[in-house]
């Protein structure tokens, strides 16, 4: 990232940009040249107190990132107390490789939250809180036996972990304005998928044998109850290319729509995950 | 989202060789003359110094494109192989899914060689006769590596793309690839998934520079790239 090409830019638009920042152009060069040597970690604090400082709360420099964030804080915690309270439940998961990778995966989604809470506080945004009494996991009655049936719980998993995917992949755009912040954002999107391969593992090896760890058409080898999760993921046609048997090749139509995990939009995201909470 | 017809063009552009220009245009108008996300286009100005030779990726997107076209390649090919010739042992189960990520990574590969067209590199000559396709531990090895290497690659890569609508393909086909590393991981070891060989300690995947995934590729390539035209951030 070119700093320097970066205030250039905004002062084309915003020719008090300088005295916004700092005042003193000299100093942004020493910053830019002092960003060069800190942890990339730490990157995203020094731009968004920067930015935040110059342009205040809800800018659009920073205010899509913030809210971006905070629907992804937001998703991870329902995930995080899903299995939380899926792991504690008594009798729910047998004890072996079932509980050792939903504890693995419990961990990595607290850690998720845990690493959005923190990059939203840097950025100088308030990050949301959500406790378990925030939740219905039941969906109102839809998934009714999801804490005492282990299928429903390895069901709606899959769903969880799904959405997220397209979740994560409809706001990577959003996020284009900061490098470090669209990185980090990809690197939990591909945690998500690999969430996502395993628990369809777990179901398929349970019985679920139409479901593969890659997404087949929009089937998500559930239900109707869980189809706005998986509709649309049955595209063969990536910019306006043909994948099905393109070029020659054999690609079946499954096949091709396997190939290509598709996004989805935050309303879209929103609607689904709303009945989980109380 | 990006519409069809906007994706439809963009392809139009790649065939005619003019993907950078409407690329930037197709960028700009996304934005509007204020937005935030003007930014992202002023940090990443490549780097000039371009003293290599080899098959030249390119530069800005088209180069970025290239370079996922050279991994789905390798990867494509990987998979293409095992079927020559499958390990002793496989199961029904192992040859149906290994089958559909070959069929994925020739999807893949081809898709990028159709949507670059003029401005693709050429097939490569590749390497893989340090993976001994009889054994089953050494395919899986191998099949581990590329798509742990993959996922690192595109993940590394989507803060180098200007167009959203490249990001946003880049984004459908890296959860694939993490889809087939977790399931490659789980056949080696079962709950190897996302261990702490591929995540950091915030549960976060890692992302590689092209030049750091092309060096680790290299032992499967003897074709040269020449990277060095590539947007650096």
């Amino acid at each position: 990232m070119n700093l320097q090409n970066i205030i250039n830019e905004i002062e084309k638009v915003d020719p008090e940009v300088y005295e916004r920042l700092d005042g003193r152009r000299g100093a942004l060069k020493n910053f830019s040249k002092f960003s060069g040597k800190v942890a990339l970690a730490a990157l995203p604090i020094a731009f968004g107190s920067m930015f935040k400082k110059a342009y205040g709360k809800g800018s659009s420099v920073t205010g899509l990132i913030d809210d971006t964030l905070n629907f992804a804080l937001t998703l991870e915690y329902i995930e995080s107390n899903f299995y939380i309270k899926g792991v504690a439940s008594v009798g729910l998961i047998p004890a072996g490789p079932g509980l050792g990778a939903l504890t693995t995966i419990r961990d990595h989604e607290n850690a998720h939250v845990n690493f959005l809470r923190s990059a939203i506080t840097s950025l100088g945004a308030t990050p949301k809180t959500f406790v378990a009494a925030d939740f219905d996991f039941t969906a109102k009655g839809t998934f009714s036996d999801v804490f005492t049936n282990y299928d429903t719980f390895l069901a709606v998993a899959q769903t969880f972990e799904d959405t997220g995917v397209r979740a994560y992949k409809g706001q990577a755009t959003n996020l284009m304005a900061s490098n470090d912040i669209l990185t980090a954002a990809l690197n939990i999107h591909s945690v998500e998928a690999r969430h996502a391969s395993h628990i369809r593992q777990m179901r398929r090896a349970r019985g679920a044998s139409t479901v593969k760890p890659w997404i087949t058409g929009k089937d998500s080898g559930i239900g109707a109850v869980v189809q706005a999760s998986y509709n649309g993921e049955d595209l063969t046609t990536q910019a306006g290319v043909n994948i099905v048997n393109i070029n020659g090749f054999t690609i079946s139509a499954a096949a091709a729509s396997e190939a290509f995990d598709e996004p989805l939009t935050k309303d879209d995201i929103l609607a689904i995950v709303t009945p989980f909470f109380a | 989202m990006p519409t069809q017809n906007s994706s439809e063009k963009d392809l139009v552009a790649v065939s005619d060789g003019r993907i950078k220009s409407l690329s930037r245009r197709n960028f700009l108008g996304y934005l509007g003359g204020a937005s935030a996300l003007l930014v992202t286009a002023a940090a990443c100005k490549k780097d000039d110094n371009n003293n290599d030779t080899g098959v030249d990726l390119g530069s800005g997107d088209v180069g970025i494109l290239n370079y996922a076209y050279a991994l789905e390649q390798i990867e494509a090919a990987f998979y293409t192989k095992i079927f020559d010739a499958p390990y002793s042992g496989i199961t029904t189960a192992e040859s149906a899914l290994l089958g559909d990520i070959r069929d994925h990574e020739i999807a893949h590969r081809e898709f990028f060689k159709t949507a670059l067209a003029g401005s693709a590199i050429p097939a490569l000559t590749l390497d893989f006769s340090s993976i001994n396709f009889s054994s089953r531990d050494s395919v899986l090895a191998a099949a581990k590596t590329f798509e742990d290497l993959g996922v690192t690659a595109y993940n590394g890569a989507g803060k180098l793309i200007t167009n959203p609508d490249y990001l946003v393909l880049a984004g459908k086909i890296v959860s694939v690839e993490a889809r087939h590393a977790a399931y490659i991981r789980d056949l080696i070891s079962n709950g190897s998934f996302a261990d702490s060989t591929a995540l950091d300690a915030n549960a976060l995947d890692m992302a590689r520079t092209p030049n750091d995934v092309l060096t680790l590729a290299s032992t499967f390539v003897k074709t040269k790239l020449n990277a060095s035209n590539l947007p650096t951030s």
